[in-house]
């Protein structure tokens, strides 16, 4: 029996406590302000608590990582997509594959509930449930050769399942383009600098790809910081832009911007990668880690105050104006990839797992990387909560509800309890030098606010305007990267899909089909796109749902999974593990997909909403927010397509998880039946220590392996 | 230990650090693997091994996607 020492149990003792002391703040106090440093100390504490004890005990006593097995990217090393990795730069590429827009977003819009609903879930949701997905996906796909989930749901489940998996992550891939798409929309309407910065980022990446293709192949590090600096420069130039005779030209639309952004996702795809999308890539990278990075530093300096109520009365009426619903399922459907992301499964298994060095280095790259991609979650939420709440909720209710102007507004807000003047409102559209931000949609708009707030109370108030239009090319700039790659992942799976029916689709550079196939996609994206610009209800409102409900699902798959290879690798009794979060995924997802289809709230329900419109045009009536009789058929058309489009989708995945539950049970009656594709064991001959910092039997290995190879040299 | 020498050390950790994060050193490691693994195979030049390398993602787009 190990025995702790004095040291560790004082230390550890300590961060429980700053942990209880942030939650208690929190969670006690009321009416009163309170200072973002509670909600930074409950998340910190917990998130090391978490990975000290629960990872450690997943990694040794659940999966038994093994130190002395051959990773694949030690086995098949190739020096290109498989080789062993330092742990530290594997933390950082892992990293910025999975942190994207979604945990920015979310828990934007999960402050209408209160800042609090939205802290618990985020943290106890990725110490129990998104971090254990990541790495116990991480783990598998590693033991299997860096097999795709999509892979290891067809062998260890089945053909059924395996092929419903893949049908679920197709729509769920559509709809997450749309969804982040209208994002952009919502962010760049009408905004001449936000407009032309992004604009400028296309010819920006351009340059870059031709620097690395022609010019200096593989000087990375070189074409990203001119990259970086011109990108600052067209930063600044937007204002000088916006201030000028082109600012009309680069003032658009909702629905013109619809238009360009479905033309660059098909163009961006269909061009070679070196092009655009390997450029974008590197500088959205970039900008993603410095600007977290900028952001974790503003908010431990300015430690702002919170502003928003801890729990809103929406959280317990559900009748909010961001989204419709109840406490439960909603907030954590809406909060999506911060907490729990089905999204992490497709990077934990396939790329990642080529590159791990050691087994043991599943906590750190899973869990850690998960950790991190919470605590952004929570700098979101915080950025939200710090605005104050009648300007967050005039910039995220849609305008059918609180109207076009700030008295409107200022009298629709003010009637929900939260009082802020038009004047008020007016002033803060000003001080971001943006002609209105009533209505401003999708959460990156508030993200902006909030992080000019924290940053300028750093650099001074003069530079607001700045801070907001970085942060909203911050974001835009990945989402267009993940647009432009989004585009290319949903092509293949419909390349190989259709190859089935008609061969040629499967040769992935057949010039015709990559064209078909690339449009085919860029349509249903532009569908959902163009549909949440015009819908009357307010388009994040209705499809952001949609969203979060297909991420949820694919992380059921996902857990799905992964119980089902806990239970098959006679992992039975720790099958809990996986098996917990699976439950209260499905519960969570079911439930809001089952609201959305059959609720008799016709806000929440779209069929129930259907009906509601469909009865006005019978009897000639326009209902409020429609303005005229079209917008009273978009409503009907729009609410049929997405309540049958979350029916589908929780099909697909009851069918997976009766398929899993059918492996398990099979497994446990007749052992015998079930085959478990692991690659056979080979024994390590790399030293690495398993965590950030090396332990000291871990340096002392590290050091007779140095002799050992040096030995036969002499 | 001088503050020289220090800093030094903590500006080829930087660089080090950026130079894997971004795959700067995608060709080095690379030539190390086809030396030591493949004596006898011709080692291709920075640019046909960059260009070797966007081709494949272009061949499997899954290859360094990245998440929403």
């Amino acid at each position: 029996m190990r025995t702790a020492n004095v040291r560790s149990i004082v230390v550890w003792t300590l961060v429980a406590l700053i942990g209880a002391t942030g939650w208690s703040v929190l969670a006690l106090s009321r009416g009163e302000d309170v200072s973002a440093a509670w909600m930074v100390a409950a998340a910190l504490g917990t998130y090391a608590i978490a990975y000290r004890f629960y990872a450690k005990f997943i990694a040794r006593k659940v999966l038994r990582v093994d130190g002395t097995r051959a990773t694949p990217a030690e086995r098949l090393d190739n020096g290109i997509d498989f080789h062993p990795t330092d742990r530290r730069v594997l933390l950082g590429h892992h990293f910025a594959a999975i942190a994207g827009a979604g945990p920015l977003v979310g828990p934007v819009l999960a402050a209408q509930m209160g800042y609090l609903p939205g802290t618990i879930w985020i943290i106890a949701g990725v110490v129990f449930a998104g971090a254990v997905q990541d790495m116990v996906v991480l783990f598998f796909s590693t033991r299997r050769d860096g097999r795709s989930l999509g892979q290891m749901a067809r062998e260890e489940i089945g053909p059924f399942g395996g092929a419903a998996a893949l049908i679920a992550a197709f729509a769920i891939m559509i709809i997450l383009l749309g969804v982040l798409a209208l994002v952009i929309v919502n962010a760049l309407a009408a905004s001449p600098w936000g407009t032309f910065s992004i604009g400028m980022t296309i010819p920006i990446a351009l340059l870059m790809g031709f620097y690395l293709r022609v010019l200096r192949p593989g000087r990375i590090a070189e074409v990203s910081l001119i990259g970086v600096a011109l990108l600052l420069l067209a930063l600044v130039a937007g204002r000088w832009v916006a201030e000028s005779s082109w600012a009309a030209a680069f003032t658009l639309a909702p629905s013109t911007l619809v238009v360009w952004l479905v033309a660059y996702g098909f163009v961006a795809s269909i061009l070679p990668v070196w092009m655009l999308l390997a450029p974008r890539d590197y500088l959205s990278t970039f900008m993603k880690i410095g600007t977290i990075a900028l952001l974790a530093l503003g908010v431990v300096i300015a430690l702002p105050t919170l502003k928003m109520d801890a729990v809103t009365d929406f959280a317990k009426h559900g009748n909010g104006p961001v989204f419709a619903g109840s406490l439960f399922p909603f907030v954590f459907i809406t909060i999506a990839c911060g907490a729990l992301s089905g999204f992490h499964a497709l990077i934990s298994s396939g790329t990642t797992p080529k590159m791990i060095q050691k087994e043991t280095q599943v906590r750190m790259i899973g869990y850690g990387s998960m950790l991190m991609e919470s605590s952004v979650a929570i700098m979101a939420l915080l950025a939200a909560s710090i605005i104050d709440p009648g300007l967050y909720f005039a910039m995220n209710a849609p305008a059918g509800v609180i109207g076009t102007t700030v008295q409107n507004a200022s009298q629709v807000v003010g009637s929900w309890g939260y009082q802020i003047s038009p004047g008020a409102l007016a002033q803060a559209a000003q001080r971001v030098e943006e002609s209105s931000l009533l209505s401003r949609t999708g959460g990156a708009p508030t993200l902006a606010v909030g992080v000019s707030e924290i940053f300028s109370k750093v650099t001074g108030g003069s530079l607001r305007a700045f801070w907001y239009h970085f942060a909203i090319m911050f974001e835009a700039l990945f989402i267009l990267t993940a647009l432009d790659a989004g585009t290319r992942v949903g092509r293949f799976m419909l390349q190989d899909m259709l190859g089935n029916v008609f061969r040629p689709f499967k040769n992935v550079s057949w010039k015709p089909g990559l064209a078909i196939t690339s449009a085919i996609v860029c349509a249903l994206w532009g569908y959902f796109l163009w549909v949440g610009v015009h819908e009357p209800l307010g388009g994040i409102n209705q499809l952001f749902p949609i969203f979060g409900i297909s991420n949820q699902l694919l992380a059921a798959v996902a857990l799905a999974v992964c119980t089902t290879l806990l239970v098959k690798s006679g992992r039975l009794k720790w099958a809990w593990i996986t098996g917990i979060p699976l439950a209260w995924d499905a519960t969570v997802t079911l439930t809001a997909s089952w609201q959305k289809v059959f609720s008799s709230d016709p806000r929440v329900g779209f069929f129930k909403q259907r009906q509601v419109f469909q009865n006005a045009i019978d009897s000639g009536k326009v209902l409020p927010p429609a303005k005229t009789m079209d917008d009273m058929h978009t409503v009907v058309t729009n609410s049929t397509v997405d309540g049958v489009l979350t029916a589908v989708l929780a099909v697909l995945i009851v069918v997976v998880i009766a398929d899993a539950a059918r492996v398990c049970i099979r497994h446990v009656r007749r052992p015998a039946l079930s085959t478990l594709s692991e690659s056979p064991y080979v024994e390590s001959k790399l030293t690495a220590p398993a965590g950030l910092f090396p332990t000291r039997t871990e340096k002392e290995e590290e050091r007779r392996a140095a002799v050992g190879t040096a030995a036969p040299g002499d | 230990m001088r503050p020289s020498v220090l800093l030094r050390r903590a500006i080829k950790g930087v660089r080090w650090y950026v130079r894997e994060l971004t795959d700067e050193s995608a060709y080095d490691r690379y030539v190390t693997h086809v030396r030591k693994d493949h004596p006898d195979a011709a080692v291709p030049s920075r640019r046909e091994f960059e260009r070797m390398r966007t081709d494949r993602q272009e061949a499997d787009p899954r290859q360094g996607f990245r998440c929403c």
